[in-house]
């Protein structure tokens, strides 16, 4: 069962609903009790990362994912938060990957946000990607992006640069696209992660 | 490398879909859950319900459809019509909505667009911008059209975009419903000018219409209605068409 952590930063109705459609049970997570109902966690996330790791202290769990052994899953800003630090709101975040949140301003001569579908190639052996043809397209919209790594990246996204559009490290997971907005290949993914 | 979107367009009033649609494998052609489940699985990228309900007192039967989209379709969808203020615009989203489009309200309080993009984030706010040709100069109007205004619409969508639209839905009212094609000079003008998605609306008739806008004009999307409901045009020939002539799609 996904327990979906719920500290305030966007609306995840989309989320439940895309598990409720590939039949995973999921609930919330408001406090630290509650992380022992769940045998898998997902960091949602839309909006600004600073606000959004402010509203995470805000809800003392901090300690607690950072310790936690079960696979967690951060999407969009939940993934951004798993980072060091992001240009955005120029904040310091969790740290699980030694890797920089940037914005795509100065770097890229592409609109931006970069919105709509765009598509990733799988590496390092990700399991999220199981059952998921390379170049298959997924949907994104962000300003911000994670740098490439080539210890830490699960998938590459080119926009004007490549970067990561999925990073992974021990049981910690993120991918910056939607995946419950991506059709069925997002779903599959949802559905990789609650197989992990 | 980011794909050109097809975006089919709804009108819905009271929670049903209103004008006639042609698909022959569909229960209730006035189901607009149905006929968005179709699309998406027909390879539309996204879609957009444009609200016509007139009364206030029906506005919860778009709060349900909402609702109902949100749980069974897996692609991104935007509603629009009727949002004049914060709390319509809060209720959209709570219910699944990932955009909202607001025209009239925009021009008649700019500031609402400030408000919503720093309450939910830019990519909730589309801002749809109806446009005519009057002696030359693009003017934006209201009210479908019938509405002229003073402001110049290479002016309003700048200012739309400095104070925090996501995107732009351009409809080009001289086009719609012509089927001639869109309007691919105003397009890529427009386009040119600005740093964030542009939506092409109005115009389109057949396949090539969409190909010669994306090569014309570069837009990131284009929108149509009537040429998919009624099956003059489908999704997956349309795509297969634009990637035989080298624009990326999905």
């Amino acid at each position: 069962m996904v327990g979906i952590v719920n500290y305030g930063a966007g609306n995840i109705f989309s989320l439940t609903a895309a598990l409720q459609r590939i039949g995973v049970e999921y609930g919330m997570i408001n406090q630290v009790s509650d992380f022992d109902r769940y045998d898998r966690i997902i960091i949602p996330g839309v909006g600004h990362a600073g606000a959004a790791m402010q509203k995470l202290r805000e809800t003392g769990l901090v300690k607690d994912i950072l310790r936690l052994k079960k696979p967690v899953l951060g999407i969009c800003v939940g993934m951004q938060l798993l980072t060091a630090y992001s240009e955005e709101g120029n904040a310091d975040l969790l740290n699980v990957f030694p890797l920089k949140t940037l914005h795509f301003d100065q770097r890229v001569q592409l609109k931006v946000p970069h919105m709509g579908w765009n598509s990733v190639r799988a590496e390092n052996e990700c399991p999220l990607f199981q059952d998921v043809p390379d170049n298959t397209y997924f949907y994104f919209v962000h300003s911000y992006f994670i740098e490439y790594s080539g210890q830490y990246t699960g998938a590459v996204c080119e926009y004007g640069l490549p970067y990561s559009a999925a990073i992974q490290k021990d049981n910690f997971y993120g991918v910056q696209f939607h995946p419950e907005k991506s059709g069925k290949y997002g779903e599959q993914l949802l559905l990789n992660f609650s197989r992990i | 490398m980011l794909a050109k979107r097809i975006i089919p367009c709804l009108d819905v009033k009271d929670g049903r879909t209103v004008k006639g649609v042609n698909f022959v494998d569909l229960r209730d052609a006035g189901d607009p859950v149905e006929l968005a489940w179709q699309y998406s699985e027909q390879g539309a990228d996204e879609l957009v319900f444009l609200d016509i309900t007139a009364t206030h007192e029906k506005r919860k039967t778009t709060i349900d459809l909402v609702k109902a989209v949100a749980r069974q379709v897996n692609i991104p969808f935007t509603i629009g019509g009727g949002i004049n203020e914060m709390a319509d615009a809060e209720v959209l989203l709570n219910a699944g909505a990932d955009k909202i489009s607001i025209n009239s309200a925009a021009v008649r309080n700019p500031d609402l667009i400030n408000q919503l993009a720093s309450a939910f984030g830019t990519q909730f706010v589309v801002v749809a911008v109806d446009t005519r040709l009057i002696e030359g100069k693009n003017y934006v109007h209201l009210r479908g059209g019938r509405d002229k205004t003073e402001i110049e619409t290479e002016h309003w969508i700048k200012e739309a975009e400095n104070r925090g639209a996501g995107e732009i839905l351009l409809t080009s009212m001289d086009h719609d419903g012509t089927k001639n094609g869109f309007d691919n000079s105003l397009l890529k003008k427009i386009n040119d000018q600005i740093r964030i998605p542009l939506i092409a609306s109005g115009g389109a008739g057949n396949q090539q219409h969409f190909a010669d806008v994306f090569q014309h004009s570069n837009v990131d999307a284009a929108l149509a209605a009537s040429v998919f409901h009624y099956g003059e045009i489908r999704i997956p020939e349309l795509k297969e068409t634009l990637r035989k002539q080298g624009i990326t799609v999905r």
